[in-house]
């Protein structure tokens, strides 16, 4: 694929560039980028006004292929990815059957080339995600992957999660934790709290978060290992990954879209589109999480993209699934949020979004940076328009957004992923 | 009579009803609390209209009360009992509810498990939605029916002490209550053990304590609710005697109420586990005028919001057509 991008603004954070150039594709490569680059009959995009930023990695995508492929696939998950602005994603192993053999692995990413996207596959921390024996993880490696998680559940049973975290931690493999006490949740359904007790409904409390954060925390200090938490939603995990990072622990975090901008109010209305799991927490708590993504205690957006059918979302309240999609909506909310609400340096929001998840994946350059040379993978965003969700938007299989009906500002007008043009 | 008038398609809950909505439906349970007496229980106001009963959840005399309430007012009535499993996705409350309005009801009476049901299906139906209990969020016609009764005996709300004893934090009907009470001036206390109260209770305007003697002191109301036997399976409290112990009305605490305290209870009562039988039966047990008056409340909500023509004071006189 040829393409010259004309007269766009260029931010790079890795490789500090952030100005006006032209940046030319050749072959589905990075060739140039400079000022008035000239070329002879190939495609021009014209760039003014708009931004190009390295493409997207999320690592918290869940594609449910194979196994629940009437609420998304691979392919579908992955254009929908696209169209967000993503190049990668680090799928989640709840498929049926888990990512606990290299079958499943292959044919993940086997599928993911055919788009093409780039899925850097998870593997289960232990077999068929029941948290009692060890999964195979150097076959699962050699299979592909580049983390471990039993994410949909936590590893309640300590010793097997210091052992996991032993046997990853010689593989080089990341182990991502789902932090939560599920007996501490027992029938929560939302944050526990004033709003909950207000609704009627039952509550997870904030505890059943922070007691598994912690626990976590203490088994890498005791291993060494390489821990992400995933999708951190409040205050008080924000601390004590604050403290174990002082300590210098190598502990990685990530928050989604909807724990920046939303809180446990909008559940009013018993609208499932906002039940999810870990629930949306109270004001206090997001705002917590945005400081603590704005410091860097927590590191970087992943999504938890997480489909479900209408008819699954059509349930009451407490029966229905937790989850909401979000790989469209993510770096709009984010700009909406962040830059446009907070007034955040733009390349601030790149670099949570694109270039420290490539860094903490430990990707080659050609992911979280332009370099000249390197497969093209992109995104060219206007980062003014505004716009409102509607369900016909989306490229995903399913609906379920809890940004639905919401007006936001930022729009990606095209993305180039593995050197292929999406617009 | 109030000026004010109902303009809600729906009965969801007390928490979205003002102060002049509450007296509005209290006032016009007073009318309607006389026809229960007469030989011929009977008025017109709901004649060729038709009331469904739509319980996902099973219920003896919420459901006869309800029924009852829609007889008295020359309504006819369905009534459809569904069971609700975990399993069964939510295109079933759906659609059962859409075929229900199909035969062109103009009142569906919801019950079910699930907190916010009727919230999330009474905008999609044109018929009017009253919700008779949903999950652990609230039972308006019950706290009405509560506070109906409480004004009947005590001949106001405002500044009455009551006290609501039992597992406040499961209890729609405690929830339902607060939101009616505290806008109507009364004092609200809830006790129970710490596990069986709900976080933050104390935002909703009530006071909270462990303590039942502390609880019912000076209260002139109290007002019991069921405990679960389920609950000492999930480490609630460890054992029903152990529970008994800490808060069971009986004639011991309460000497520490005011001597002319009413004793409350939605039904069906646990002798001997939340309440001793000589307090159900006696002199201070209110527990069947509630049953009464849950008939001229229902039929007021049901007069409200069907939008009869029939003015109220022609049904008082008794007139017929």
């Amino acid at each position: 694929m040829n393409l010259l991008i004309q007269g766009a603004h260029i931010l790079d954070p890795r490789n500090k560039r952030d100005e006006i150039l032209d940046l030319f594709i050749k072959g589905g490569k990075i060739s140039k980028i400079a000022k008035d680059i000239k070329t002879d009959g190939i495609e021009i995009f014209n760039g003014k006004k708009l931004y190009v930023i390295p493409g997207l990695i999320d690592l918290h995508s869940h594609f449910r292929e194979p196994g629940h492929e009437g609420k998304e696939t691979i392919h579908t998950g992955s254009e929908a990815a696209i169209r967000g602005g993503f190049v990668a994603s680090v799928s989640m192993p709840n498929t049926d059957p888990p990512c606990d053999h290299q079958g499943v692995i292959d044919i993940i990413i086997r599928k993911a080339k055919e788009v093409p996207y780039h899925i850097f596959p998870s593997g289960t921390i232990s077999k068929g995600r029941l948290g009692k024996e060890l999964s195979e993880m150097a076959d699962l490696k050699k299979a592909g992957i580049v983390a471990v998680t039993d994410d949909g559940d936590w590893v309640s049973d300590s010793l097997l999660m210091r052992r996991a975290m032993e046997y990853a931690s010689m593989l080089d493999l990341i182990v991502m934790s789902h932090c939560e006490d599920k007996r501490l949740s027992a029938e929560g359904v939302m944050n526990e709290g004033y709003i909950s007790t207000r609704l009627g409904l039952p509550g997870i409390p904030m505890a059943s978060e922070e007691v598994a954060v912690s626990r976590d925390i203490e088994l890498a200090r005791l291993t060494g290992a390489k821990l992400h938490l995933c999708h951190i939603s409040t205050g008080r995990a924000v601390e004590l990954i604050r403290r174990a990072k002082e300590e210098g622990l190598a502990i990685t975090a990530e928050v989604t879209p909807h724990h920046l901008s939303l809180n446990d109010e909008a559940v009013e209305g018993y609208n499932t589109h906002f039940k999810m799991n870990p629930p949306l927490r109270t004001k206090e708590d997001c705002l917590a999480v945005r400081k603590a993504l704005r410091e860097g205690v927590i590191d970087c957006i992943a999504t938890d993209h997480a489909p479900h059918t209408a008819e699954d979302k059509m349930q009451e309240f407490d029966t229905a699934p937790f989850g909401v999609i979000g790989l469209e909506t993510a770096l709009p909310v984010a700009l909406t949020e962040l830059y446009h609400g907070e007034k955040w340096p733009l390349k601030d929001v790149v670099y949570r979004m694109s270039t420290r998840p490539a860094e903490i994946l430990g990707l080659g350059p050609a992911f979280g940076g332009l370099k000249e040379g390197e497969e093209a993978n992109l995104a060219i965003i206007d980062i003014e328009e505004e716009w409102r969700v509607t369900v016909k938007d989306f490229k995903s299989k399913s609906h379920n957004s809890c940004f639905l009906n919401q007006k936001l500002k930022g729009k990606i007008l095209a993305t180039i992923c593995a050197g292929k043009l999406w617009r | 009579m109030s000026e004010t008038k109902w303009t809600k398609k729906d009965l969801l809950g007390l928490r979205d009803l003002s102060k002049e909505e509450i007296e509005l439906v209290l006032e016009t349970a007073k009318s309607f609390r006389d026809i229960s007496l007469r030989p011929i229980k009977k008025v017109p106001a709901l004649r060729g209209k038709t009331v469904a009963n739509l319980f996902f959840e099973p219920s003896t005399r919420t459901r006869i009360s309800f029924e009852l309430a829609a007889k008295r007012l020359s309504a006819d009535t369905i009534h459809v009992a569904q069971s609700t499993s975990s399993v069964v996705k939510g295109e079933t409350i759906k659609d059962t509810a859409r075929n229900i309005e199909a035969l062109k009801v103009e009142v569906v009476v919801m019950r079910h498990s699930s907190s916010g049901a009727p919230h999330r299906l009474a905008p999609q139906l044109a018929a009017s939605v009253i919700n008779a209990g949903d999950g652990i969020n609230e039972h308006p016609t019950q706290a009405l029916l509560d506070m109906f009764t409480v004004q009947e005996k005590k001949g106001k709300l405002k500044g009455v002490k009551i006290t609501f004893v039992g597992d406040i934090l499961h209890s729609r009907v405690t929830r339902s209550n607060i939101w009616g009470l505290t806008k109507m001036g009364a004092e609200v206390t809830v006790c129970g053990p710490k596990t069986l109260i709900p976080p933050h209770v104390e935002r909703l305007g009530v006071r909270a304590t462990t303590n039942l003697k502390e609880a019912v002191r000076n209260a002139d109301v109290i007002n019991l609710l069921r405990i679960q036997l389920e609950r000492q399976k999930e480490s609630f409290f460890p054992s029903i005697r152990e529970y008994v112990t800490g808060y069971q009305i009986n004639r011991e605490i309460l000497t520490h109420a005011k001597p002319d305290v009413m004793i409350m209870h939605p039904g069906p009562v646990n002798r001997g586990i939340e309440i001793t039988s000589d307090i159900v039966d006696g002199p201070f047990s209110v527990i069947l005028d509630q049953v009464t008056y849950g008939i001229a409340v229902r039929m007021a909500v049901l007069y409200l919001l069907s939008g009869s023509t029939h003015r109220v004071s022609d049904l008082e006189k008794g007139e017929t057509e």
